[in-house]
């Protein structure tokens, strides 16, 4: 499938039909998404019905935007009005939102096409698409795999091209994790430069909303779409949309690059072999290579499985048989409740849900929930201090190529570990890409992670796409 | 150092998110939270006595709008989505025992 700058270009000056682009990206759907797993709702007809909306724009002389005509994919936690959106979880089976999503309307206002919703785990919680109640989705480069998580559906929906572009939300490397293992680019915005508006909550202080592409220039291109200030959001930042692609080729000559330690420590040894080569690109470019450590990050992991279940664990308590969604009845309302509940939520939303409102509880919040947000103090200074000695950071992504299935699902703790380079800059509130680099075993795709300050997503951009023509 | 979880903590836990869980849950969750906790002693056992917390990566103030009636949802679409609803209103099962 060609790009998605250079399908919206073609659609824009009529070269070709929104409407035959949307039928190419349902014979990829089609072709394996019974294989795959990778959309969980497919909305055939509304997307045709849009794409032609879309070359009536173009045929009227109106320009649809700097999407027309692009199929993208949406992570099932995405609101989307009148659409099934499920968040990969049997509590909210057969729902459909009453109101869509801030980067829903954003994509469809730049004139992007719609094609459906994609498989997560259930309500963002995992790393690996395992948790999803409607069956996992396979890596599409080799269905033996998992995609990564938990935005494991849209990763994959890019890597097998069956669309150019989708959006995913990271809340402790789930978009960076699946684009690692899927091959594909994934960024972490800045937190709140993004309006999550209509995004299912899981850890509202660390959720942010991003890109995956196929390439550097079409992550641009999305994220350049969704950012900026969205009043529906208290929590987003008043800043306007950053100029991105503008940036795009503006390279490494001049920035410094701090290689950190703790980013790479404990990963594959093909893994900690990429990042060195990209390391060597990046300096070959021009870049000043600085050796950092960042000690802090170590405790990450901690802070976050901390931090984010006790989050989890107040935003899910909405889920209760009353408003929307699942309810099994009982004899009164908290047999209702914890019926509803019980049947509804999977297993590993059970476990988050109950350690954070064990953190939270009395007696062990200042140990746990309290010390996590302290720590998460020292993350931010510590990164702070770092960013004084570099520009920009280096590190991996994940700590191994794609793992197979059932590999790690009975050992919750070795589960999270898949996120330990990428938690703490949602810790931090910062910005972060992932890029293929190179490949690893078994021939799969490695990702390396570039992390910013806030607002550096313009300097990330031209950083990745050194890497991206170097691999 | 804090204490190890023990089955009826994560009963307790349950009981308050309002889940249930059969013996082999509880024996199962008891397990995997004690190994979750135990890596979070790590922080469990650091001095921060003077680190001020962050729960928010940027400092929040209340955002406010002005106070103008906006569009908002229907009721009556809202209302569509619920397990039960009658006269305007989410129904649910009783919440207080029958009068004696």
């Amino acid at each position: 499938m060609k790009s998605a700058l250079d399908t919206a270009r073609d659609v824009r000056n009529g070269a070709v039909t929104a409407r035959s682009v949307a039928e190419t990206s349902l014979a990829s759907i089609r072709a394996r998404n019974e294989e795959l797993n990778v959309f969980v709702h497919l909305d055939e007809e509304g997307a045709l019905a849009r794409a032609s909306d879309v070359d009536e724009l173009v045929a009227r002389g109106d320009d649809p935007g700097p999407l027309a005509g692009v199929p993208i994919a949406l992570k099932d936690n995405l609101c989307r009005r009148g659409e099934l959106t499920t968040a990969g979880s049997r509590i909210l089976e057969g729902w459909r939102p009453p109101y869509t999503a801030t980067v829903v309307e954003q994509v469809l206002a730049a004139g992007a096409v719609v094609m459906g919703k994609t498989n997560m785990d259930e309500f963002a919680m995992g790393s690996s698409t395992e948790t999803s109640y409607y069956g996992p989705t396979r890596n599409p480069l080799d269905p033996t795999r998992v995609p990564g998580g938990s935005s494991g559906g849209s990763a994959a929906a890019v890597a097998a091209d069956m669309t150019p572009l989708a959006l995913g939300s990271d809340t402790g490397g789930s978009i960076r994790q699946p684009a690692a293992l899927c091959g594909v680019v994934g960024v972490k915005p800045t937190y709140g430069l993004v309006s999550r508006y209509g995004l299912i909550a899981f850890s509202s202080s660390l959720d942010q909303i991003g890109p995956f592409a196929n390439t550097v220039a079409d992550a641009a291109l999305l994220l350049e779409v969704i950012a900026g200030h969205d009043a529906r959001d208290s929590t987003s930042l008043p800043v306007g949309a950053p100029s991105l692609l503008s940036a795009l080729d503006e390279g490494v000559a001049g920035k410094r690059i701090g290689v950190v330690k703790e980013l790479i420590e404990g990963a594959d040894e093909d893994v900690v072999a990429a990042v060195t080569r990209a390391r060597d690109v990046l300096e070959a470019a021009g870049a000043t290579i600085v050796e950092l450590s960042i000690p802090e990050c170590r405790l990450g992991l901690s802070a976050y499985y901390l931090i984010a279940p006790a989050e989890a664990s107040s935003n899910l308590a909405r889920f209760d048989g009353v408003r929307y969604g699942l309810r099994v009845d009982a004899e009164d309302v908290t047999a209702m409740n914890e019926a509803t509940r019980t049947l509804g939520f999977g297993a590993e939303v059970k476990r988050r849900v109950m350690l954070g409102t064990y953190a939270l509880s009395a007696g062990y919040y200042d140990a746990y929930y309290g010390q996590a947000l302290k720590v998460r103090t020292q993350m931010i200074h510590a990164f702070r201090r770092a960013y004084q000695e570099a520009d920009l950071l280096l590190g991996a992504t994940a700590p191994s190529v794609a793992f197979r299935f059932g590999e790690k699902t009975s050992n919750p703790l070795a589960m999270y570990l898949s996120d330990v380079f990428t938690i703490p800059t949602n810790l931090a509130g910062d910005a972060a890409i992932s890029v293929p680099f190179g490949r690893g075993e078994a021939d799969l795709p490695i990702g390396v992670q570039l992390l910013g300050p806030g607002h550096s997503e313009a300097g990330l951009i031209a950083a990745a796409r050194v890497l991206e023509v170097a691999s | 150092m804090v204490e190890p979880l023990r089955r009826e903590d994560v009963a307790k836990v349950a009981a308050l998110a309002r889940l249930s869980l059969s013996d082999e849950e509880l024996d199962m969750f008891t397990s995997q939270l004690a190994q979750i906790l135990e890596h979070a002693n790590d922080i469990a056992a650091l001095s921060l006595e003077d680190v001020v917390p962050t729960a928010h990566p940027f400092d929040l103030i209340n955002v406010v709008r002005e106070d103008v009636i906006q569009p908002c949802l229907s009721r009556d679409e809202v209302l569509a989505m619920a397990p039960d609803a009658e006269d305007g209103r989410f129904a649910v099962p009783r919440i207080m025992g029958e009068a004696p």
